[in-house]
């Protein structure tokens, strides 16, 4: 009897993620989901520049690799040239979602461009060694805020999901975190919903993962699981921040 | 004889990629090019096509990055200072090895410039693109027939060598109305397209758009193989027009609205009794080296006109390997030279360099 088994959806290629990385645990999330929905044959995912650059290896869907930042402009192109059958998700970082594809994050949600975005926040630079993201927090130490972010220096952290929830134009929107089993389980629900809005038609679905980085933030694999906890969900709260859908049936 | 029809360029382009079969474009608005946006948006929703207005120049080659992975005929439209924007993508196209057609309605620089008409972006198009070692194709239509042509030829080619076609055009080139005949256009077939990101359907093994490698003697060998098919096209697709070059003492070199300016200079000098000829990059890369090298053997000089500070002379004088004197007859910022201006620059190079 078969109790546990690779998703379809994933290659056998090995992850080059760092020990305590929580890609892992999202990229098979992903996976299950499209193996759970008999949609891998009609999936294209775009991968962006950051640690996920290589996600190209690891999905057995077509996928492509985007320019920094413009994963939501690809998937555009993409999901246009047939609407009807392409299935396109982007998975990005915090980096490329959130600072240098600002604009095409906004925009394609403004659209509400038929598509599902994986949002990977982790608070740091990951791939270029642990430099300040959109997304650092307060007086978070990193490599180009060794001092701390300073907020009157450079600014706050964007909150995506809230930022977004402004627009009329996103279906769902909701931040979850792979801290521990149970917010396992729930980050898969709601990869699950952002997957099947886009086969219903539904439109733009962003999932917000917070996820860890022990490499960067300087801490072992259990540390950072409880520094999500501790400092990350407290400034960003999970939670459903936009649900087009569930408010008409409310409504009705 | 087929019907003509009274078209701006601009407009000619745009109908021309619908009957090459493009049925995605997207674009951002900028003068003097958006006659391409508008008409788009017009045609394409009633025969079932895309026209999407992007949130920027980078966010529109973006998306053209897209509809090109996913197999199928796809453009972008711009001029110059949102053709830099796209440099980003452009490289990446040229990376991924995927078809594209952008056309670059080009109007004065550098900066914001103006809007009006300018082949200043020579250099852009022919040599830096984007970053990295990498090629388009570029052409340069001299009437609005020909901006029809070069649409359906720019989208075969880009298939044919999996590569991005650039339509170089100007603010004249755009703008300007003649009769033209689209009825006559030739179109071939998209070929088969095995690499594209398009769904496995669960029945081959997943296709990977991509410009990542990281490993360097294999980002070598796939500069190498692109490199390779570059001069399979030096060697198959430059294309030229020459005027009146077999007795011609002095070889005019000008492309697009350049060359029909000075066509009236060659005959008005023809006229005069000097033996003047002109010979027309159509392809701007491949640059017609040969008929330049050619004619070095028999000229006294070569004039390069262009509506710039002078771009193209550098090719010239690398095709004729120096041999004469290659003179610049040029305006730049959004003027164009006029024949008399042109004619003067003969009436000199007759004289030995001595009006």
């Amino acid at each position: 009897m078969v109790v546990f088994e690779k998703p379809h959806a994933l290659t056998d290629a090995p992850f080059h993620y760092c020990p305590g990385c929580t890609h892992g645990i999202v990229h098979r999330l992903v996976a299950e989901v499209i193996d759970e929905l008999g949609i891998e044959g009609r999936t294209i995912g775009i991968a962006p520049v950051g640690c996920s650059v290589m996600a190209y290896n690891y999905f057995n869907c077509d996928m492509i690799e985007a320019a920094h930042g413009r994963a939501p402009a690809v998937a555009t192109g993409v999901k246009r040239a047939d609407p009807e059958n392409h299935i396109v998700f982007t998975y990005q970082g915090d980096g490329d979602l959130a600072s240098i594809g600002m604009a095409e994050t906004v925009h394609s949600a403004a659209r509400n461009e038929n598509i599902t975005v994986i949002f990977i926040n982790n608070a740091i630079y990951g791939m270029t060694g642990g430099q300040m993201a959109p997304t650092s927090l307060p007086g978070q130490i990193t490599q180009t805020s060794p001092y701390g972010r300073d907020v009157n220096h450079c600014g706050y952290p964007v909150k995506v999901c809230e930022m977004l929830s402004e627009l009329d134009g996103p279906e769902y929107l909701e931040r979850v975190t792979v801290n521990s089993v149970k917010n396992i389980k729930n980050a898969k629900k709601a990869i699950l919903k952002a997957f099947k809005n886009q086969v219903e038609g539904k439109g733009f679905s962003l999932v917000e993962v917070l996820s860890t980085c022990p490499t960067n933030w300087g801490m072992t694999p259990a540390d950072a699981l409880k520094w999500v906890d501790e400092k990350m969900i407290p400034y960003y709260p999970l939670g459903v921040y936009k649900d087009r859908s569930a408010a008409k049936e409310v409504e009705a | 004889m087929a019907d003509k029809v009274l078209m701006k360029g601009n407009e000619a382009i745009a109908e021309a990629a619908i009957i090459a079969g493009c049925r995605h474009y997207f674009g951002y608005p900028i003068t003097p090019q958006t006659e391409i946006a508008a008409y788009m948006a017009k045609r394409m929703p009633k025969i079932g096509g895309c026209f999407l207005q992007a949130e920027s120049e980078i966010a529109a080659i973006n998306m053209v990055y897209g509809v090109a992975s996913a197999g199928l005929r796809v453009m972008t439209s711009s001029s110059s200072p949102g053709i830099s924007l796209k440099g980003e993508g452009l490289s990446y196209l040229a990376g991924s090895d995927l078809p594209s057609l952008v056309v670059n309605v080009q109007r004065g620089g550098p900066g914001l410039g103006g809007i009006q008409p300018s082949q200043s972006d020579y250099f852009q198009a022919t040599r830096a693109g984007g970053h990295g070692d990498f090629r388009m194709i570029v052409l340069a239509p001299a009437s609005v027939q020909e901006m029809a042509e070069l649409t359906v030829k720019g989208f075969e080619l880009a298939d044919k060598y999996r590569m991005t076609s650039m339509l170089l055009a100007d603010g004249t080139m755009g703008q300007m109305m003649e009769p033209v005949e689209l009825a006559s256009l030739k179109v071939n077939a998209a070929p088969e397209k095995p690499w594209a990101t398009n769904g496995t359907k669960m029945q081959r093994a997943h296709n990977i758009t991509n410009s990542l490698s990281l490993v360097p003697e294999e980002l070598e060998q796939l500069n190498f193989a692109r490199y390779e098919r570059y001069a399979e096209i030096e060697a198959n697709e430059t294309m030229y027009e020459e005027y009146l070059m077999d007795d011609a003492d002095i070889c005019i070199a000008a492309f697009g609205i350049a060359a029909r300016v000075s066509r009236n200079a060659v005959d008005e000098a023809r006229r005069q009794g000097i033996k003047v000829g002109m010979i027309r990059p159509i392809t701007l890369w491949p640059f017609p080296t040969a008929p330049f090298k050619a004619a070095a053997d028999h000229v006294k000089s070569f004039i390069s006109v262009e509506l710039s500070m002078g771009q193209m002379i550098e090719d010239v004088k690398l095709a004729s390997e120096c041999r004469v004197p290659v003179t610049l007859c040029n305006r730049a910022g959004g003027m164009i030279p006029t024949p008399e201006q042109v004619l003067d620059a003969i009436v000199k190079a007759n004289n030995g360099g001595e009006r």
